[in-house]
């Protein structure tokens, strides 16, 4: 019974959100129709997006040493450090909520907080195939313009975050990741 | 271009099998624990994605964004990439057809740019990995660096 209690305050979040859904098919089944259409959807993506992604992430707890990714990513890894993390989210697939976890698995591992918001701007923003996209559907100019802006931004953006979190606030957010 | 992501996964997978069945075991059980510890703010997420884009279709946002000019478009842009999630086989599409049928580039360009780096809808999830500080403070920045992109987007294509 305790375990069911759990289970049911765990993802008291999702059962009311099922609730509000069974409202909208009662009230306005087409809107209804559209938003089950629409989480389909975006369930069929996550099914193809997420396994590499966590068993990944799996590999990486297990067989990368702490030393080896502080020496590529960590306090000194300098700009090698800042290159990898750009590589890593240019290179990967899928929505930015992906990046997520295996970016807490990197801070765990030990590296630096700002290469890690580097990895999620660069997710959400420089995807190489994204880009090409872009360039293909927006002309070469605005991609190039706008890629230009990002890398400034991203780095930017990394560097804020870094400064303005307290050293207890990112000790608590790798402890997170800890127990991930 | 998800394959690379499982070629390249594929391949760590199966050296990490050659080397060692037992910490492959370890790393695959580790996979699940860390998925099974996010779905139920995942799990939510999705559905609420459903509800709120079920009044949010790229129809809709062409609408919203077609006929609105000046600064509270460029902002108006902002705010609906913002709350919006889609991929971007789907958003370049939209955004040229709207570049073309007359909407301003730093509207358009506010829109891409926070779609693509703010995302309101999964924040309990950013929150559960990085903090709720950490969370606001990297979309507030992404939000307020949208604002600048456009801006500049605006004075280049003029």
């Amino acid at each position: 019974m305790n375990k069911v209690l759990a289970l049911l305050k765990r993802y008291a979040l999702f059962f009311v959100l099922l609730i509000v859904y069974a409202g909208l098919f009662v009230k306005t089944p087409e809107i209804g129709q559209t938003a089950m259409g629409i989480t389909l959807k975006n369930v069929k993506e996550m099914l193809i997006v997420v396994p590499p992604i966590f068993l990944l992430l799996g590999l990486l707890d297990i067989w990368v040493e702490r030393d080896t990714m502080m020496k590529y990513m960590g306090e000194n890894s300098g700009i090698i450090g800042v290159v990898l993390a750009f590589l890593l989210g240019s290179m990967a697939a899928g929505p930015l909520y992906g990046s997520f976890p295996l970016a807490a698995m990197l801070l765990k591992k030990g590296s630096k907080f700002s290469n890690v918001y580097i990895l999620l701007g660069a997710w959400s923003t420089t995807k190489i195939p994204l880009i090409m996209f872009e360039a293909s559907s927006m002309g070469l100019e605005f991609m190039l313009v706008r890629l230009a802006l990002n890398l400034v931004g991203i780095v930017a953006i990394a560097l804020i975050i870094d400064k303005v979190l307290s050293k207890e606030e990112k000790a608590e957010i790798i402890e997170k990741a800890a127990d991930l | 271009m998800t394959w690379v992501f499982y070629l390249f996964t594929g391949v760590a997978f199966l050296a990490s099998l050659l080397k060692s069945k037992e910490k492959t075991k370890k790393a695959m059980i580790k996979a699940w624990r860390a998925f099974e510890n996010i779905l139920p703010q995942f799990s939510a997420i999705l559905l609420l994605i459903g509800i709120m884009l079920a009044g949010l279709t790229p129809q809709q946002i062409s609408s919203l964004l077609g006929d609105q000019a000046g600064f509270w478009g460029v902002l108006l842009a902002i705010a609906l990439g913002a709350i919006t999630l889609m991929p971007g086989f789907v958003a370049f599409p939209l955004a040229a057809a709207l570049l073309q049928n007359g909407a301003g580039t730093m509207q358009i360009a506010a829109f891409i740019s926070s779609l693509m780096m703010v995302g309101i809808i999964t924040m309990p999830m950013e929150i559960q990995y990085f903090g709720r500080k950490g969370a606001f403070l990297r979309n507030g920045l992404a939000l307020v660096f949208s604002l600048i992109v456009a801006v500049v987007m605006g004075v280049v294509f003029r």
